[in-house]
Formats: C-alpha cells, sequence, structure tokens
C-alpha cells in the first residue's frame, strides 16, 4: 500500500493569530476535521510542453479555503483541519476513503475519477457522510447514479455545454461542425453537446471523429484543411477533453472560422482572466500561495471547504444533518466572484453557478445571460433541470 | 430687460450652494471633476492605477485617492489636483475613511485581511488591525467611538475600538457584506449584504441585527439584487442603497426597515454622496460609465452625466468651503 498521507496543520497559524484576539475567542469551540482525497490520474501525453503537470491540483485550493475558514473560525471559536490523503490511480481508493471514515472524518472533499467517486458515495450514504465530488463532471452522477449524502461542486459538462450554446444562440452561430477525439471523455463531452444543440435549436451539419495518430505538431497545417472541408458551418466545436489535437485546429482550419468547446473558447468553473466581482482578489490569494493559477478544481475544492464554513457558521454545529440541512435551505448562499449567490440545486444536489466562456487571454463572457429565462433562477437554464433530471433524492 | 436677467442670475447664484464632484475612474486611471448643479464634466486628471476610495482632508485642503494597483493612496493637492505625496496604505487598498478626529484614516488592505490606520501628519502606518477575509467597507460613528470593517469571505462587521486601535466585537451578517454606514444618531450600523440581497439594521448598543430587508423588484431577478454603496440622510429617516446590477437607489425608511422607493439609475450602481446643501444624491455607475444626479426632495432621477470608464468613488467639495464624500460623509443632523 503505497500512499502519501500528510497532515495540514493550522494550530500554529491559528494560535498565533487567536493570541491576538483571545478576548475575543468564544468558550464553546468546534473542531471540523476534513479530509481531501486524491486519486492520482494518469498524466495524458502532452500535446504541448506549455502547461507544468500539477501534483497539488484542487488540494491548493481546499488549503485555502480552509484559511479562510479559520480566519472566521477566529472569531467565531470553530477550527477546521484538513488532511489531505493521495492515492496513486486504480489503487485502493475505496480502502482509504474508509480508513477516513473509521477515524471519524465526516466531510470528505474527493478529487476521483467517477467510477470511484460511485463506490465512495455508496459508502458515504450508509456511513453518513457528506461527500463533495470536485472533479467528475460526468453528467451520470447528477442523473441515474446520484446519491444521498454527495455534492457536487464542479459544473457538469451539461452545464458547460449549455454555456456554449447560449452564447452561440446569442450570436447566432447556430451551424456546428463537430470535431470529437475516440476517448470515453471525448464521447461524454460530444453526448454533452448534442444535448445542448438540441435544447438551444443548433444545428450539427458535420460531425467527424479525429482519430489520427501522428504528432500533430508536424502534420496540422497540411492534415487540418483537408480534415475540415465539407458543408458551411458557423463555429467548429472541438471535443478533445485530453488535449492532443485540439489547439492546432485554430488558424488551421479550411474556411475561416473560429473554434470552441475544449480548445478556443472554452466553458470553465474559474479561468486565470476572470476578474470581475472581486475574483482579483481571489486570483491574487491563490497566486501567493500555490505560485500558479486556479483551476476549475482548485476552485471547486476552495468551494466545497468554503460552503461547510459557511454552514457550519451559521449553524454553530458540526453535525451532519444540520450542515447538510441548511447547505440545501434557502438561507444558504456561497459568494464565489461569480457576480450572484451560489446554492444547491435540491433535486441533485449540484451546485448552482455562472459559467465563463474563456479564450487564453480573455474572459469572452459570463453565462447565463439575464435573458434565458427561468421560473426559478435563471442559472437552472444551465445543466440538468428538475423535470429533467432522473434523479430524485 | 438684461439688467433683469443679470439680477435673476445673481439671486440664484447667491442661493444655490455650487459643488464639485470628484470621480475616481477605476479603468481611466483618472479623476473626473464634475459641477454638480449643471452636471457638465469639467475636466479628467489623470491618477495612479486603479483608483477607487476617495476623500477630503477634513480641512478640505488635500484629496486622498486609493490607487489599489499602485498599493498606494495618493495625496493631491485639493486646488491644483496635483499628486504632492502618498501615504503607506498597504497592498491593495479600496475603501478608506477618515476619523472625525481629522487624523486617522482608516483603510482596508483586501490582499492581507488588514484594516491599516495611517497618521495623516506623520503619513506613517500606526497600525495593523488583523480581521476577516477581503475586508472592504469601513464606517466610522459619527462620535468617533467605534470604527467598523466589513470582511466579504469571513461575513462579519468587526468592531475596532480606536482608543487601542484593537477588535473589540464581531457581528455574524448575511453572505459578502460590502458597505456599512451609521445612523447620524450613532444608534445604529447598517450594513449591505452584495450576495444575499440584503440590509442589516444592527444595534450598535449590543452588536445584534434587530432588523433585515430583502430587496425585491417586480421584474428584476433577485441575483441581480446586489446591495453595495449605503448613505444615511441627515434627517435620520432616510438612508440611501445602491442596488449594484440592478441598476437601482432604494430610499429605505430606517424606522420601519422598509422601501420606500427604487429608483432607476444607471447600470452597476455603486457609491453614493450627497451635495452639500442636501437638495441632490450623485451615484457612480460602474457598468454604464456615467453618473445619475437624483433630486432627494421629489426622490425623482434628473439628469446623467457621462464622465469615462468605471466610474468608482466620489467626493464633493462645497465651493464655499465645506465638504462631503462618499468616504467620509459626515453632517450634523438636521434641527427638527
Amino acid at each position: 500500500m503505497r500512499h502519501v498521507s500528510l497532515i495540514l496543520r493550522f494550530i500554529s497559524y491559528l494560535a498565533c493569530l487567536m493570541a491576538c484576539f483571545s478576548s475575543l475567542v468564544y468558550a464553546d469551540s468546534l473542531a471540523v476535521d476534513m479530509a481531501f482525497l486524491t486519486e492520482k490520474m494518469p498524466h495524458p501525453p502532452a500535446l504541448s510542453n506549455l502547461d507544468p503537470v500539477l501534483s497539488d491540483a484542487g488540494v491548493q485550493g481546499a488549503i485555502l479555503a480552509t484559511k479562510d475558514n479559520n480566519t472566521t473560525g477566529m472569531f467565531t471559536g470553530h477550527h477546521y483541519e484538513l488532511k489531505r490523503v493521495d492515492v496513486p490511480f486504480g489503487e485502493g481508493v475505496v480502502s482509504e476513503f474508509e480508513r477516513l471514515v473509521a477515524d471519524g472524518y465526516q466531510y470528505v472533499v474527493a478529487d476521483v475519477q467517477t467510477a470511484s467517486l460511485k463506490k465512495l458515495s455508496a459508502i458515504a450514504k450508509a456511513n453518513n457522510i457528506l461527500l463533495f465530488n470536485v472533479s467528475s463532471t460526468d453528467g451520470e452522477l447528477r442523473n441515474e447514479s446520484c446519491s444521498l449524502n454527495t455534492f457536487h461542486i464542479i459544473p457538469s459538462d451539461e452545464m458547460k455545454a449549455d454555456a456554449l450554446a447560449q452564447l452561440m444562440l446569442k450570436k447566432r452561430w447556430k451551424k456546428w461542425f463537430l470535431v470529437k477525439g475516440a476517448d470515453q471523455e471525448d464521447r461524454r463531452f460530444t453526448k454533452a453537446i448534442k444535448r445542448s444543440a438540441a435544447r438551444f435549436g443548433m444545428k450539427l451539419v458535420e460531425e467527424k471523429t479525429w482519430n489520427f495518430d501522428h504528432d500533430a505538431r508536424r502534420t496540422a497545417q497540411a492534415e487540418i484543411p483537408v480534415f475540415t472541408q465539407g458543408a458551411d458551418y458557423d463555429v467548429l466545436l472541438v471535443a478533445d477533453v485530453k488535449g492532443l489535437f485540439g489547439e492546432y485546429l485554430t488558424m488551421n482550419t479550411w474556411r475561416p472560422r473560429p473554434v470552441i468547446g475544449t480548445q478556443g473558447l472554452v466553458p470553465r468553473a474559474w479561468h486565470r482572466t476572470h476578474e470581475r466581482w472581486g475574483a482579483v482578489q481571489m486570483q491574487n490569494r491563490f497566486y501567493k500561495q500555490a505560485g500558479r493559477w486556479m483551476n476549475d478544481i482548485d476552485y471547486s475544492s476552495w468551494l466545497a471547504v468554503r460552503a461547510i464554513g459557511e454552514a457550519v457558521t451559521r449553524t454553530n454545529s458540526v453535525k451532519v444533518e444540520e450542515v447538510k440541512k441548511f447547505m440545501l435551505s434557502d438561507q444558504f448562499s456561497l459568494a464565489g466572484f461569480k457576480g450572484v449567490k451560489l446554492t444547491f440545486r435540491q433535486w441533485n444536489q449540484q451546485l448552482r453557478q455562472p459559467i465563463l466562456l474563456a479564450m487564453p487571454r480573455a474572459t469572452v463572457s459570463v453565462l447565463p445571460h439575464k435573458e434565458f429565462l427561468h421560473p426559478r433562477t435563471y442559472l437552472d437554464t444551465l445543466g440538468y433541470d428538475e423535470p429533467e433530471s432522473t434523479c430524485r433524492l | 430687460m438684461n439688467k433683469y436677467v443679470v439680477i435673476l442670475l445673481m439671486f440664484f447664484s447667491t442661493l444655490s450652494v455650487a459643488d464639485t464632484l470628484y470621480i475616481t475612474l477605476e479603468k481611466d486611471n483618472a479623476l473626473a471633476v464634475v459641477d454638480g448643479e449643471t452636471g457638465k464634466l469639467l475636466k479628467t486628471v489623470p491618477l495612479g492605477q486603479r483608483p477607487r476610495g476617495i476623500a477630503f482632508s477634513k480641512d478640505q485642503t488635500h484629496l486622498y485617492v486609493a490607487a489599489s494597483d499602485d498599493d498606494t493612496i495618493q495625496i493631491l493637492d485639493a486646488t491644483t489636483l496635483k499628486v504632492v505625496g502618498h501615504l503607506p496604505s498597504g497592498d491593495d487598498p479600496e475603501l478608506f475613511k477618515i476619523h472625525p478626529n481629522g487624523l486617522w484614516l482608516y483603510v482596508s488592505n483586501e490582499d492581507d485581511n488588514k484594516v491599516t490606520v495611517i497618521d495623516l501628519q506623520k503619513k506613517i502606518a500606526i497600525a495593523e488591525i488583523a480581521v476577516g477575509v477581503e475586508p472592504e467597507g469601513i464606517a466610522i460613528a459619527q462620535d468617533g467611538q467605534w470604527v467598523v470593517n466589513t470582511s466579504e469571505t469571513t461575513n462579519m462587521v468587526h468592531w475596532i475600538d480606536p482608543q487601542d486601535q484593537l477588535v473589540k466585537d464581531n457581528t455574524l451578517v448575511d453572505p459578502r457584506p460590502r458597505a456599512a454606514e451609521f445612523s447620524v444618531d450613532g444608534q445604529w450600523l447598517f450594513v449591505s449584504s452584495e450576495i444575499a440581497g440584503s440590509l442589516s439594521r444592527i444595534d450598535v448598543s449590543n452588536k445584534q441585527v434587530s432588523a433585515k430587508l430583502h430587496f425585491k423588484i417586480a421584474g428584476v431577478d433577485d441575483e441581480l439584487i446586489q446591495p453595495v454603496g449605503v448613505l444615511a440622510h441627515p434627517n435620520n429617516e432616510l438612508l440611501f442603497v445602491a442596488l449594484g446590477p440592478a441598476n437601482r437607489v432604494a430610499v429605505v425608511d430606517i424606522k420601519t426597515m422598509t422601501v420606500k422607493k427604487y429608483l432607476l439609475v444607471g447600470q452597476r450602481v455603486w457609491n453614493l454622496a450627497f451635495s452639500p446643501d442636501m437638495k441632490r444624491l450623485y451615484t457612480t455607475n460602474g457598468v454604464s460609465n456615467d453618473i445619475s444626479i437624483i433630486d432627494v426632495d421629489k426622490l425623482k432621477v434628473t439628469k446623467s452625466v457621462r464622465v469615462g470608464h468605471y466610474p468608482w468613488g466620489i467626493a464633493v467639495k462645497d465651493e464655499s468651503g465645506e465638504s462631503s464624500s462618499a468616504s467620509s460623509l459626515r453632517l450634523e443632523p438636521s434641527k427638527p
């Protein structure tokens, strides 16, 4: 059993701060123990060497949020600790989770693959543990495989695809040329894209699978113009989740058309170009701590730990039942630097949130626009709405 | 005939008190100077990067401007509008207020979870106060006994005692508290919560929330109602609350905590300031790049003036010698 177990303690940090505030510390202090479980995914072959391989995605967001919670905690007498557990891909993620459960952890933030999350959800439900999904975007987890004690913080593929489709509808760029990769994740994203296309009246005029297996760096100029010939279209939609070829489509297409999807204009929960609604402060704090920019998993992990903190602060309780009840209630609202309050969908426990559509150097738009009407909240125009979801919790 | 016109003009010029507005333009790195009465943009003066909070010194000889991205507060000569010095504000200064003693300036440092207290005479930081995550609004009671700071991510109001510059109490409020404002009689503190869309009224004597108002506007999504700037009328009856992307200013009756009226202004209304004679209310509208002018007696929007990109803070100078500002408005309650 090879695993890295690192306990991150904020006691010294807290003690120093508390010394200044000793007169303020409430007599009845509460301890909140949280765990961050990472299943180390195998790295895809890099198309480009521009992006460093991250060993701390997600957990950095959780660490920052734990600090934030503890700053609040010094005024309320609440104390948060985060235990970090890394498990190699495919090895004993379940047994490691069971160990956390046995050690009494009731709040677990999970950055694991979809198949693992399904197994953890069942254990969480049986043991009354709250599990926070911060990385799996699979729609299945929000539908037939939803689970009572699992909260989804990261937006689903369907929420992201709907954001793209909404902007395309607004631009009237309704004819799509779809280029998809061949692996399982690409098929899943393609499914979400097709669902959104049908939902918002987009037309797929061409659909092609990219299965060239040579190095795109050498052949992009020759191959892609030929590959993208065919019916006329408004935008080229690419489904290449791992980033094996998508970056080379822009400026190499036969027709002069923009590229959107997993490359080009991309839907994101967070992006380094996002700076509205106080996001600059968040970007700075994160960069100062991690030495790199925040990504979707970091942001989702930050939100997960902040959601726990918010519920504990308001209920003044660490009991799972009370925290969960509060999170799903009307009183719960989380500030996530996106200009609106973030709340949970009661039917599948997905966090409602706007999606950023970004280019490498600019945030193009934040969706949904308020013109997309909904009887409950315009945020529910993204992803599986209550009547569409097959999840009933 | 002409003689009468001249006399008439002279009559008006002595009756109405002229005022000049100084508005920071966050994206232009500049200061817009506007005549309050006519709404005319007089000139634009360059400032440091990302200027936000703005206020006059107590004697009105200087203007302080928080240049957030330069990590400093610039000191401007109020007549020449030239930069004559800097204050050690700490990182990313945004909102600040000046204590009624005219000596201490309180500024929130969003990135460092601190409030810095600056001695305006010696131009040095005399205290750094640890507060919650992302400190934002500052309010100071007119009698100078309390300074409060709101922290956006911790969702609290921190009560600072200026005697020893220590936090003495904390009040939990709704998510993302922004501006705070004491009632003119010092009995209440009002705090806007941007994400919750609410206004809390806190009893200063026990530091507890005594009443809460959730804003509702027909035809406007709840998510878009984001209260930010708050300004108390000296009559101790009305409170004006800027509602951000709801593009409205709410006129609140502070006793009943109900909305008397919503006034439609420019887009993403942010900060507020009165004219010295209390006839006009000015609003900075971040997205529509203008200011709105409101007739305070009639509660009607009379004008909007284009001033530049992302107007943020506003300070008002009474050309007869008095001054007020969004950041440091200190007026006496009107006599009954």
